[in-house]
């Protein structure tokens, strides 16, 4: 199957808009399919494409689709900027640029036998998405799956119909927590680790999956080791300013790695010397 | 049958507590309900008591003028209810909610303040699992307030 990345990880392929979902007043799932009628682009959950809007800009964004449907590319994007902003303003048939996938992604293959937990913040179930499908499509060669997801408010949570789907699936256990609970809200009110004491967790057969804003990935892999998880068993989805994508540039150095293709997923071993640096 | 001593022990607040002490505190302790939409305690009254959560969701609310009340955080299973008994004035600083049927062990703080100033040991158990629980509480607030999930954070 011919890639970009496969060919010049530099050229886009072109790409056109097949459907837009708006999941909250500011985030946007895009579906993308290529214009040239060609199969899509295979990727691994945690990968990352270089998405072009034609006369505004470059944007690094994950894939939060389903690995196991290949005709297409899933991309949930939170309007920040001009860029953003154009992009999820893209019509139905509207043409994007993509070159990707890039980086190292979650390390599945190693959950494999465990327990999966998947801890997300905001904007960052996006790239765990792919993980929770390939679970889901292949439960058999995995433990429990147990997803803790935690975002600003009610209204700022993503995918809330799959939540409620995932949650019914055997040996899943799904925990939604909001910073800032109306009063019609039922659910959890608290940051995300304050989920931890209700997931009935095993640390010794677990591998937990984190993605949010650094500062969240940082409280939640000092309470996981606190609760018992090996530092080689939490992985982190990092993010730095990316424009190569593929480690020529240097943008997106963190210490001695590249976040393109050294990452974006890394190990908190790896990454807790340089998250307790100030100013890094 | 549970008896209310063999609840106490078993719960992870007093995990490791030696059974002289819970049998201290069973004298102490009576079971409790509360229906789903019922204040369990509200801000300003009296706080002589505690709670161990065994089932249900309690959502602590604090109210400002002219606002509709703020939820601040909820508590469920297996987690504790109000501090506010151990330390002067002894008044509840927010108001407890029960966002679902609440089934719940109370252990009565004026009897707790009474057997800890009497057993000093009994009293220092009691404070550091205490402090464990207002650090855990702390530290969450503190990760609340950083509003990490804002825009351009």
């Amino acid at each position: 199957m011919a890639t970009a990345a496969t060919t010049d990880p530099m050229l886009p392929e072109p790409y056109s808009v097949r459907q837009v979902v708006k999941e909250t007043p500011d985030t946007f799932t895009l579906t993308l399919e290529p214009s040239n009628g060609a199969g899509g682009s295979r990727f691994q959950p945690g990968q990352f494409s270089m998405l072009w809007v034609f006369g505004v800009g470059e944007l690094p964004i994950s894939i939060s689709g389903d690995p196991a449907e290949r005709d297409r590319l899933v991309y949930t994007v939170r309007s920040v900027g001009p860029a953003t902003q154009k992009l999820v303003s893209r019509a139905v048939g509207e043409a994007v640029g993509v070159r990707g996938p890039f980086g190292i992604g979650w390390p599945v293959e190693k959950a494999q036998v465990r327990d999966v937990l998947v801890i997300a913040g905001g904007i960052g179930l996006a790239p765990l998405r792919p993980v929770i499908y390939e679970v889901l499509h292949n439960r058999e060669k995995y433990g429990r799956l147990v997803i803790l997801y935690g975002a600003r408010s009610p209204r700022d949570l993503l995918y809330r119909k799959e939540l409620a789907a995932w949650a019914r699936q055997r040996e899943t256990q799904v925990l939604v927590t909001v910073d800032y609970g109306g009063l019609s809200w039922r659910g959890h009110v608290g940051v995300v680790t304050t989920l931890f004491k209700y997931a009935r967790l095993q640390p010794a057969r677990s591998l937990a999956f984190a993605c949010g804003p650094e500062i969240m990935m940082r409280f939640v892999a000092r309470d996981l080791e606190t609760h018992g998880l090996a530092s080689e068993n939490i992985y982190l989805s990092m993010e730095r300013n990316m424009k190569c994508a593929v480690g020529f540039c240097g943008h997106c150095q963190y210490g001695p790695h590249f976040i393109c293709k050294d990452g974006p997923i890394f190990s908190y071993d790896r990454m807790r010397p340089l998250l307790e640096k100030y100013e890094l | 049958m549970e008896t209310l001593e063999r609840i106490i022990a078993e719960h992870p607040f007093f995990a490791g507590l030696e059974s002289q002490y819970t049998n201290l505190l069973t004298g102490c302790a009576s079971n409790v309900r509360f229906d789903a939409g019922t204040y369990i305690f509200k801000e300003g009254e009296e706080a002589n008591e505690f709670y161990l959560i065994r089932a249900g969701k309690v959502a602590l609310e604090i109210f400002a003028p002219q606002r509709k009340p703020i939820m601040l955080a909820t508590l469920g299973e297996g987690e504790i209810l109000g501090w506010s008994w151990l330390l002067p004035p002894y008044q509840w600083r927010f108001h407890a909610h029960a966002v679902e049927a609440i089934r719940a062990i109370a252990l009565d703080g004026k009897c707790l303040r009474t057997k800890c100033e009497q057993n000093h040991d009994l009293g220092y158990e009691m404070l550091k699992r205490f402090a464990k629980i207002m650090e855990q509480r702390l530290e969450a607030t503190r990760f609340q307030l950083l509003d990490v999930y804002a825009v351009g954070r």
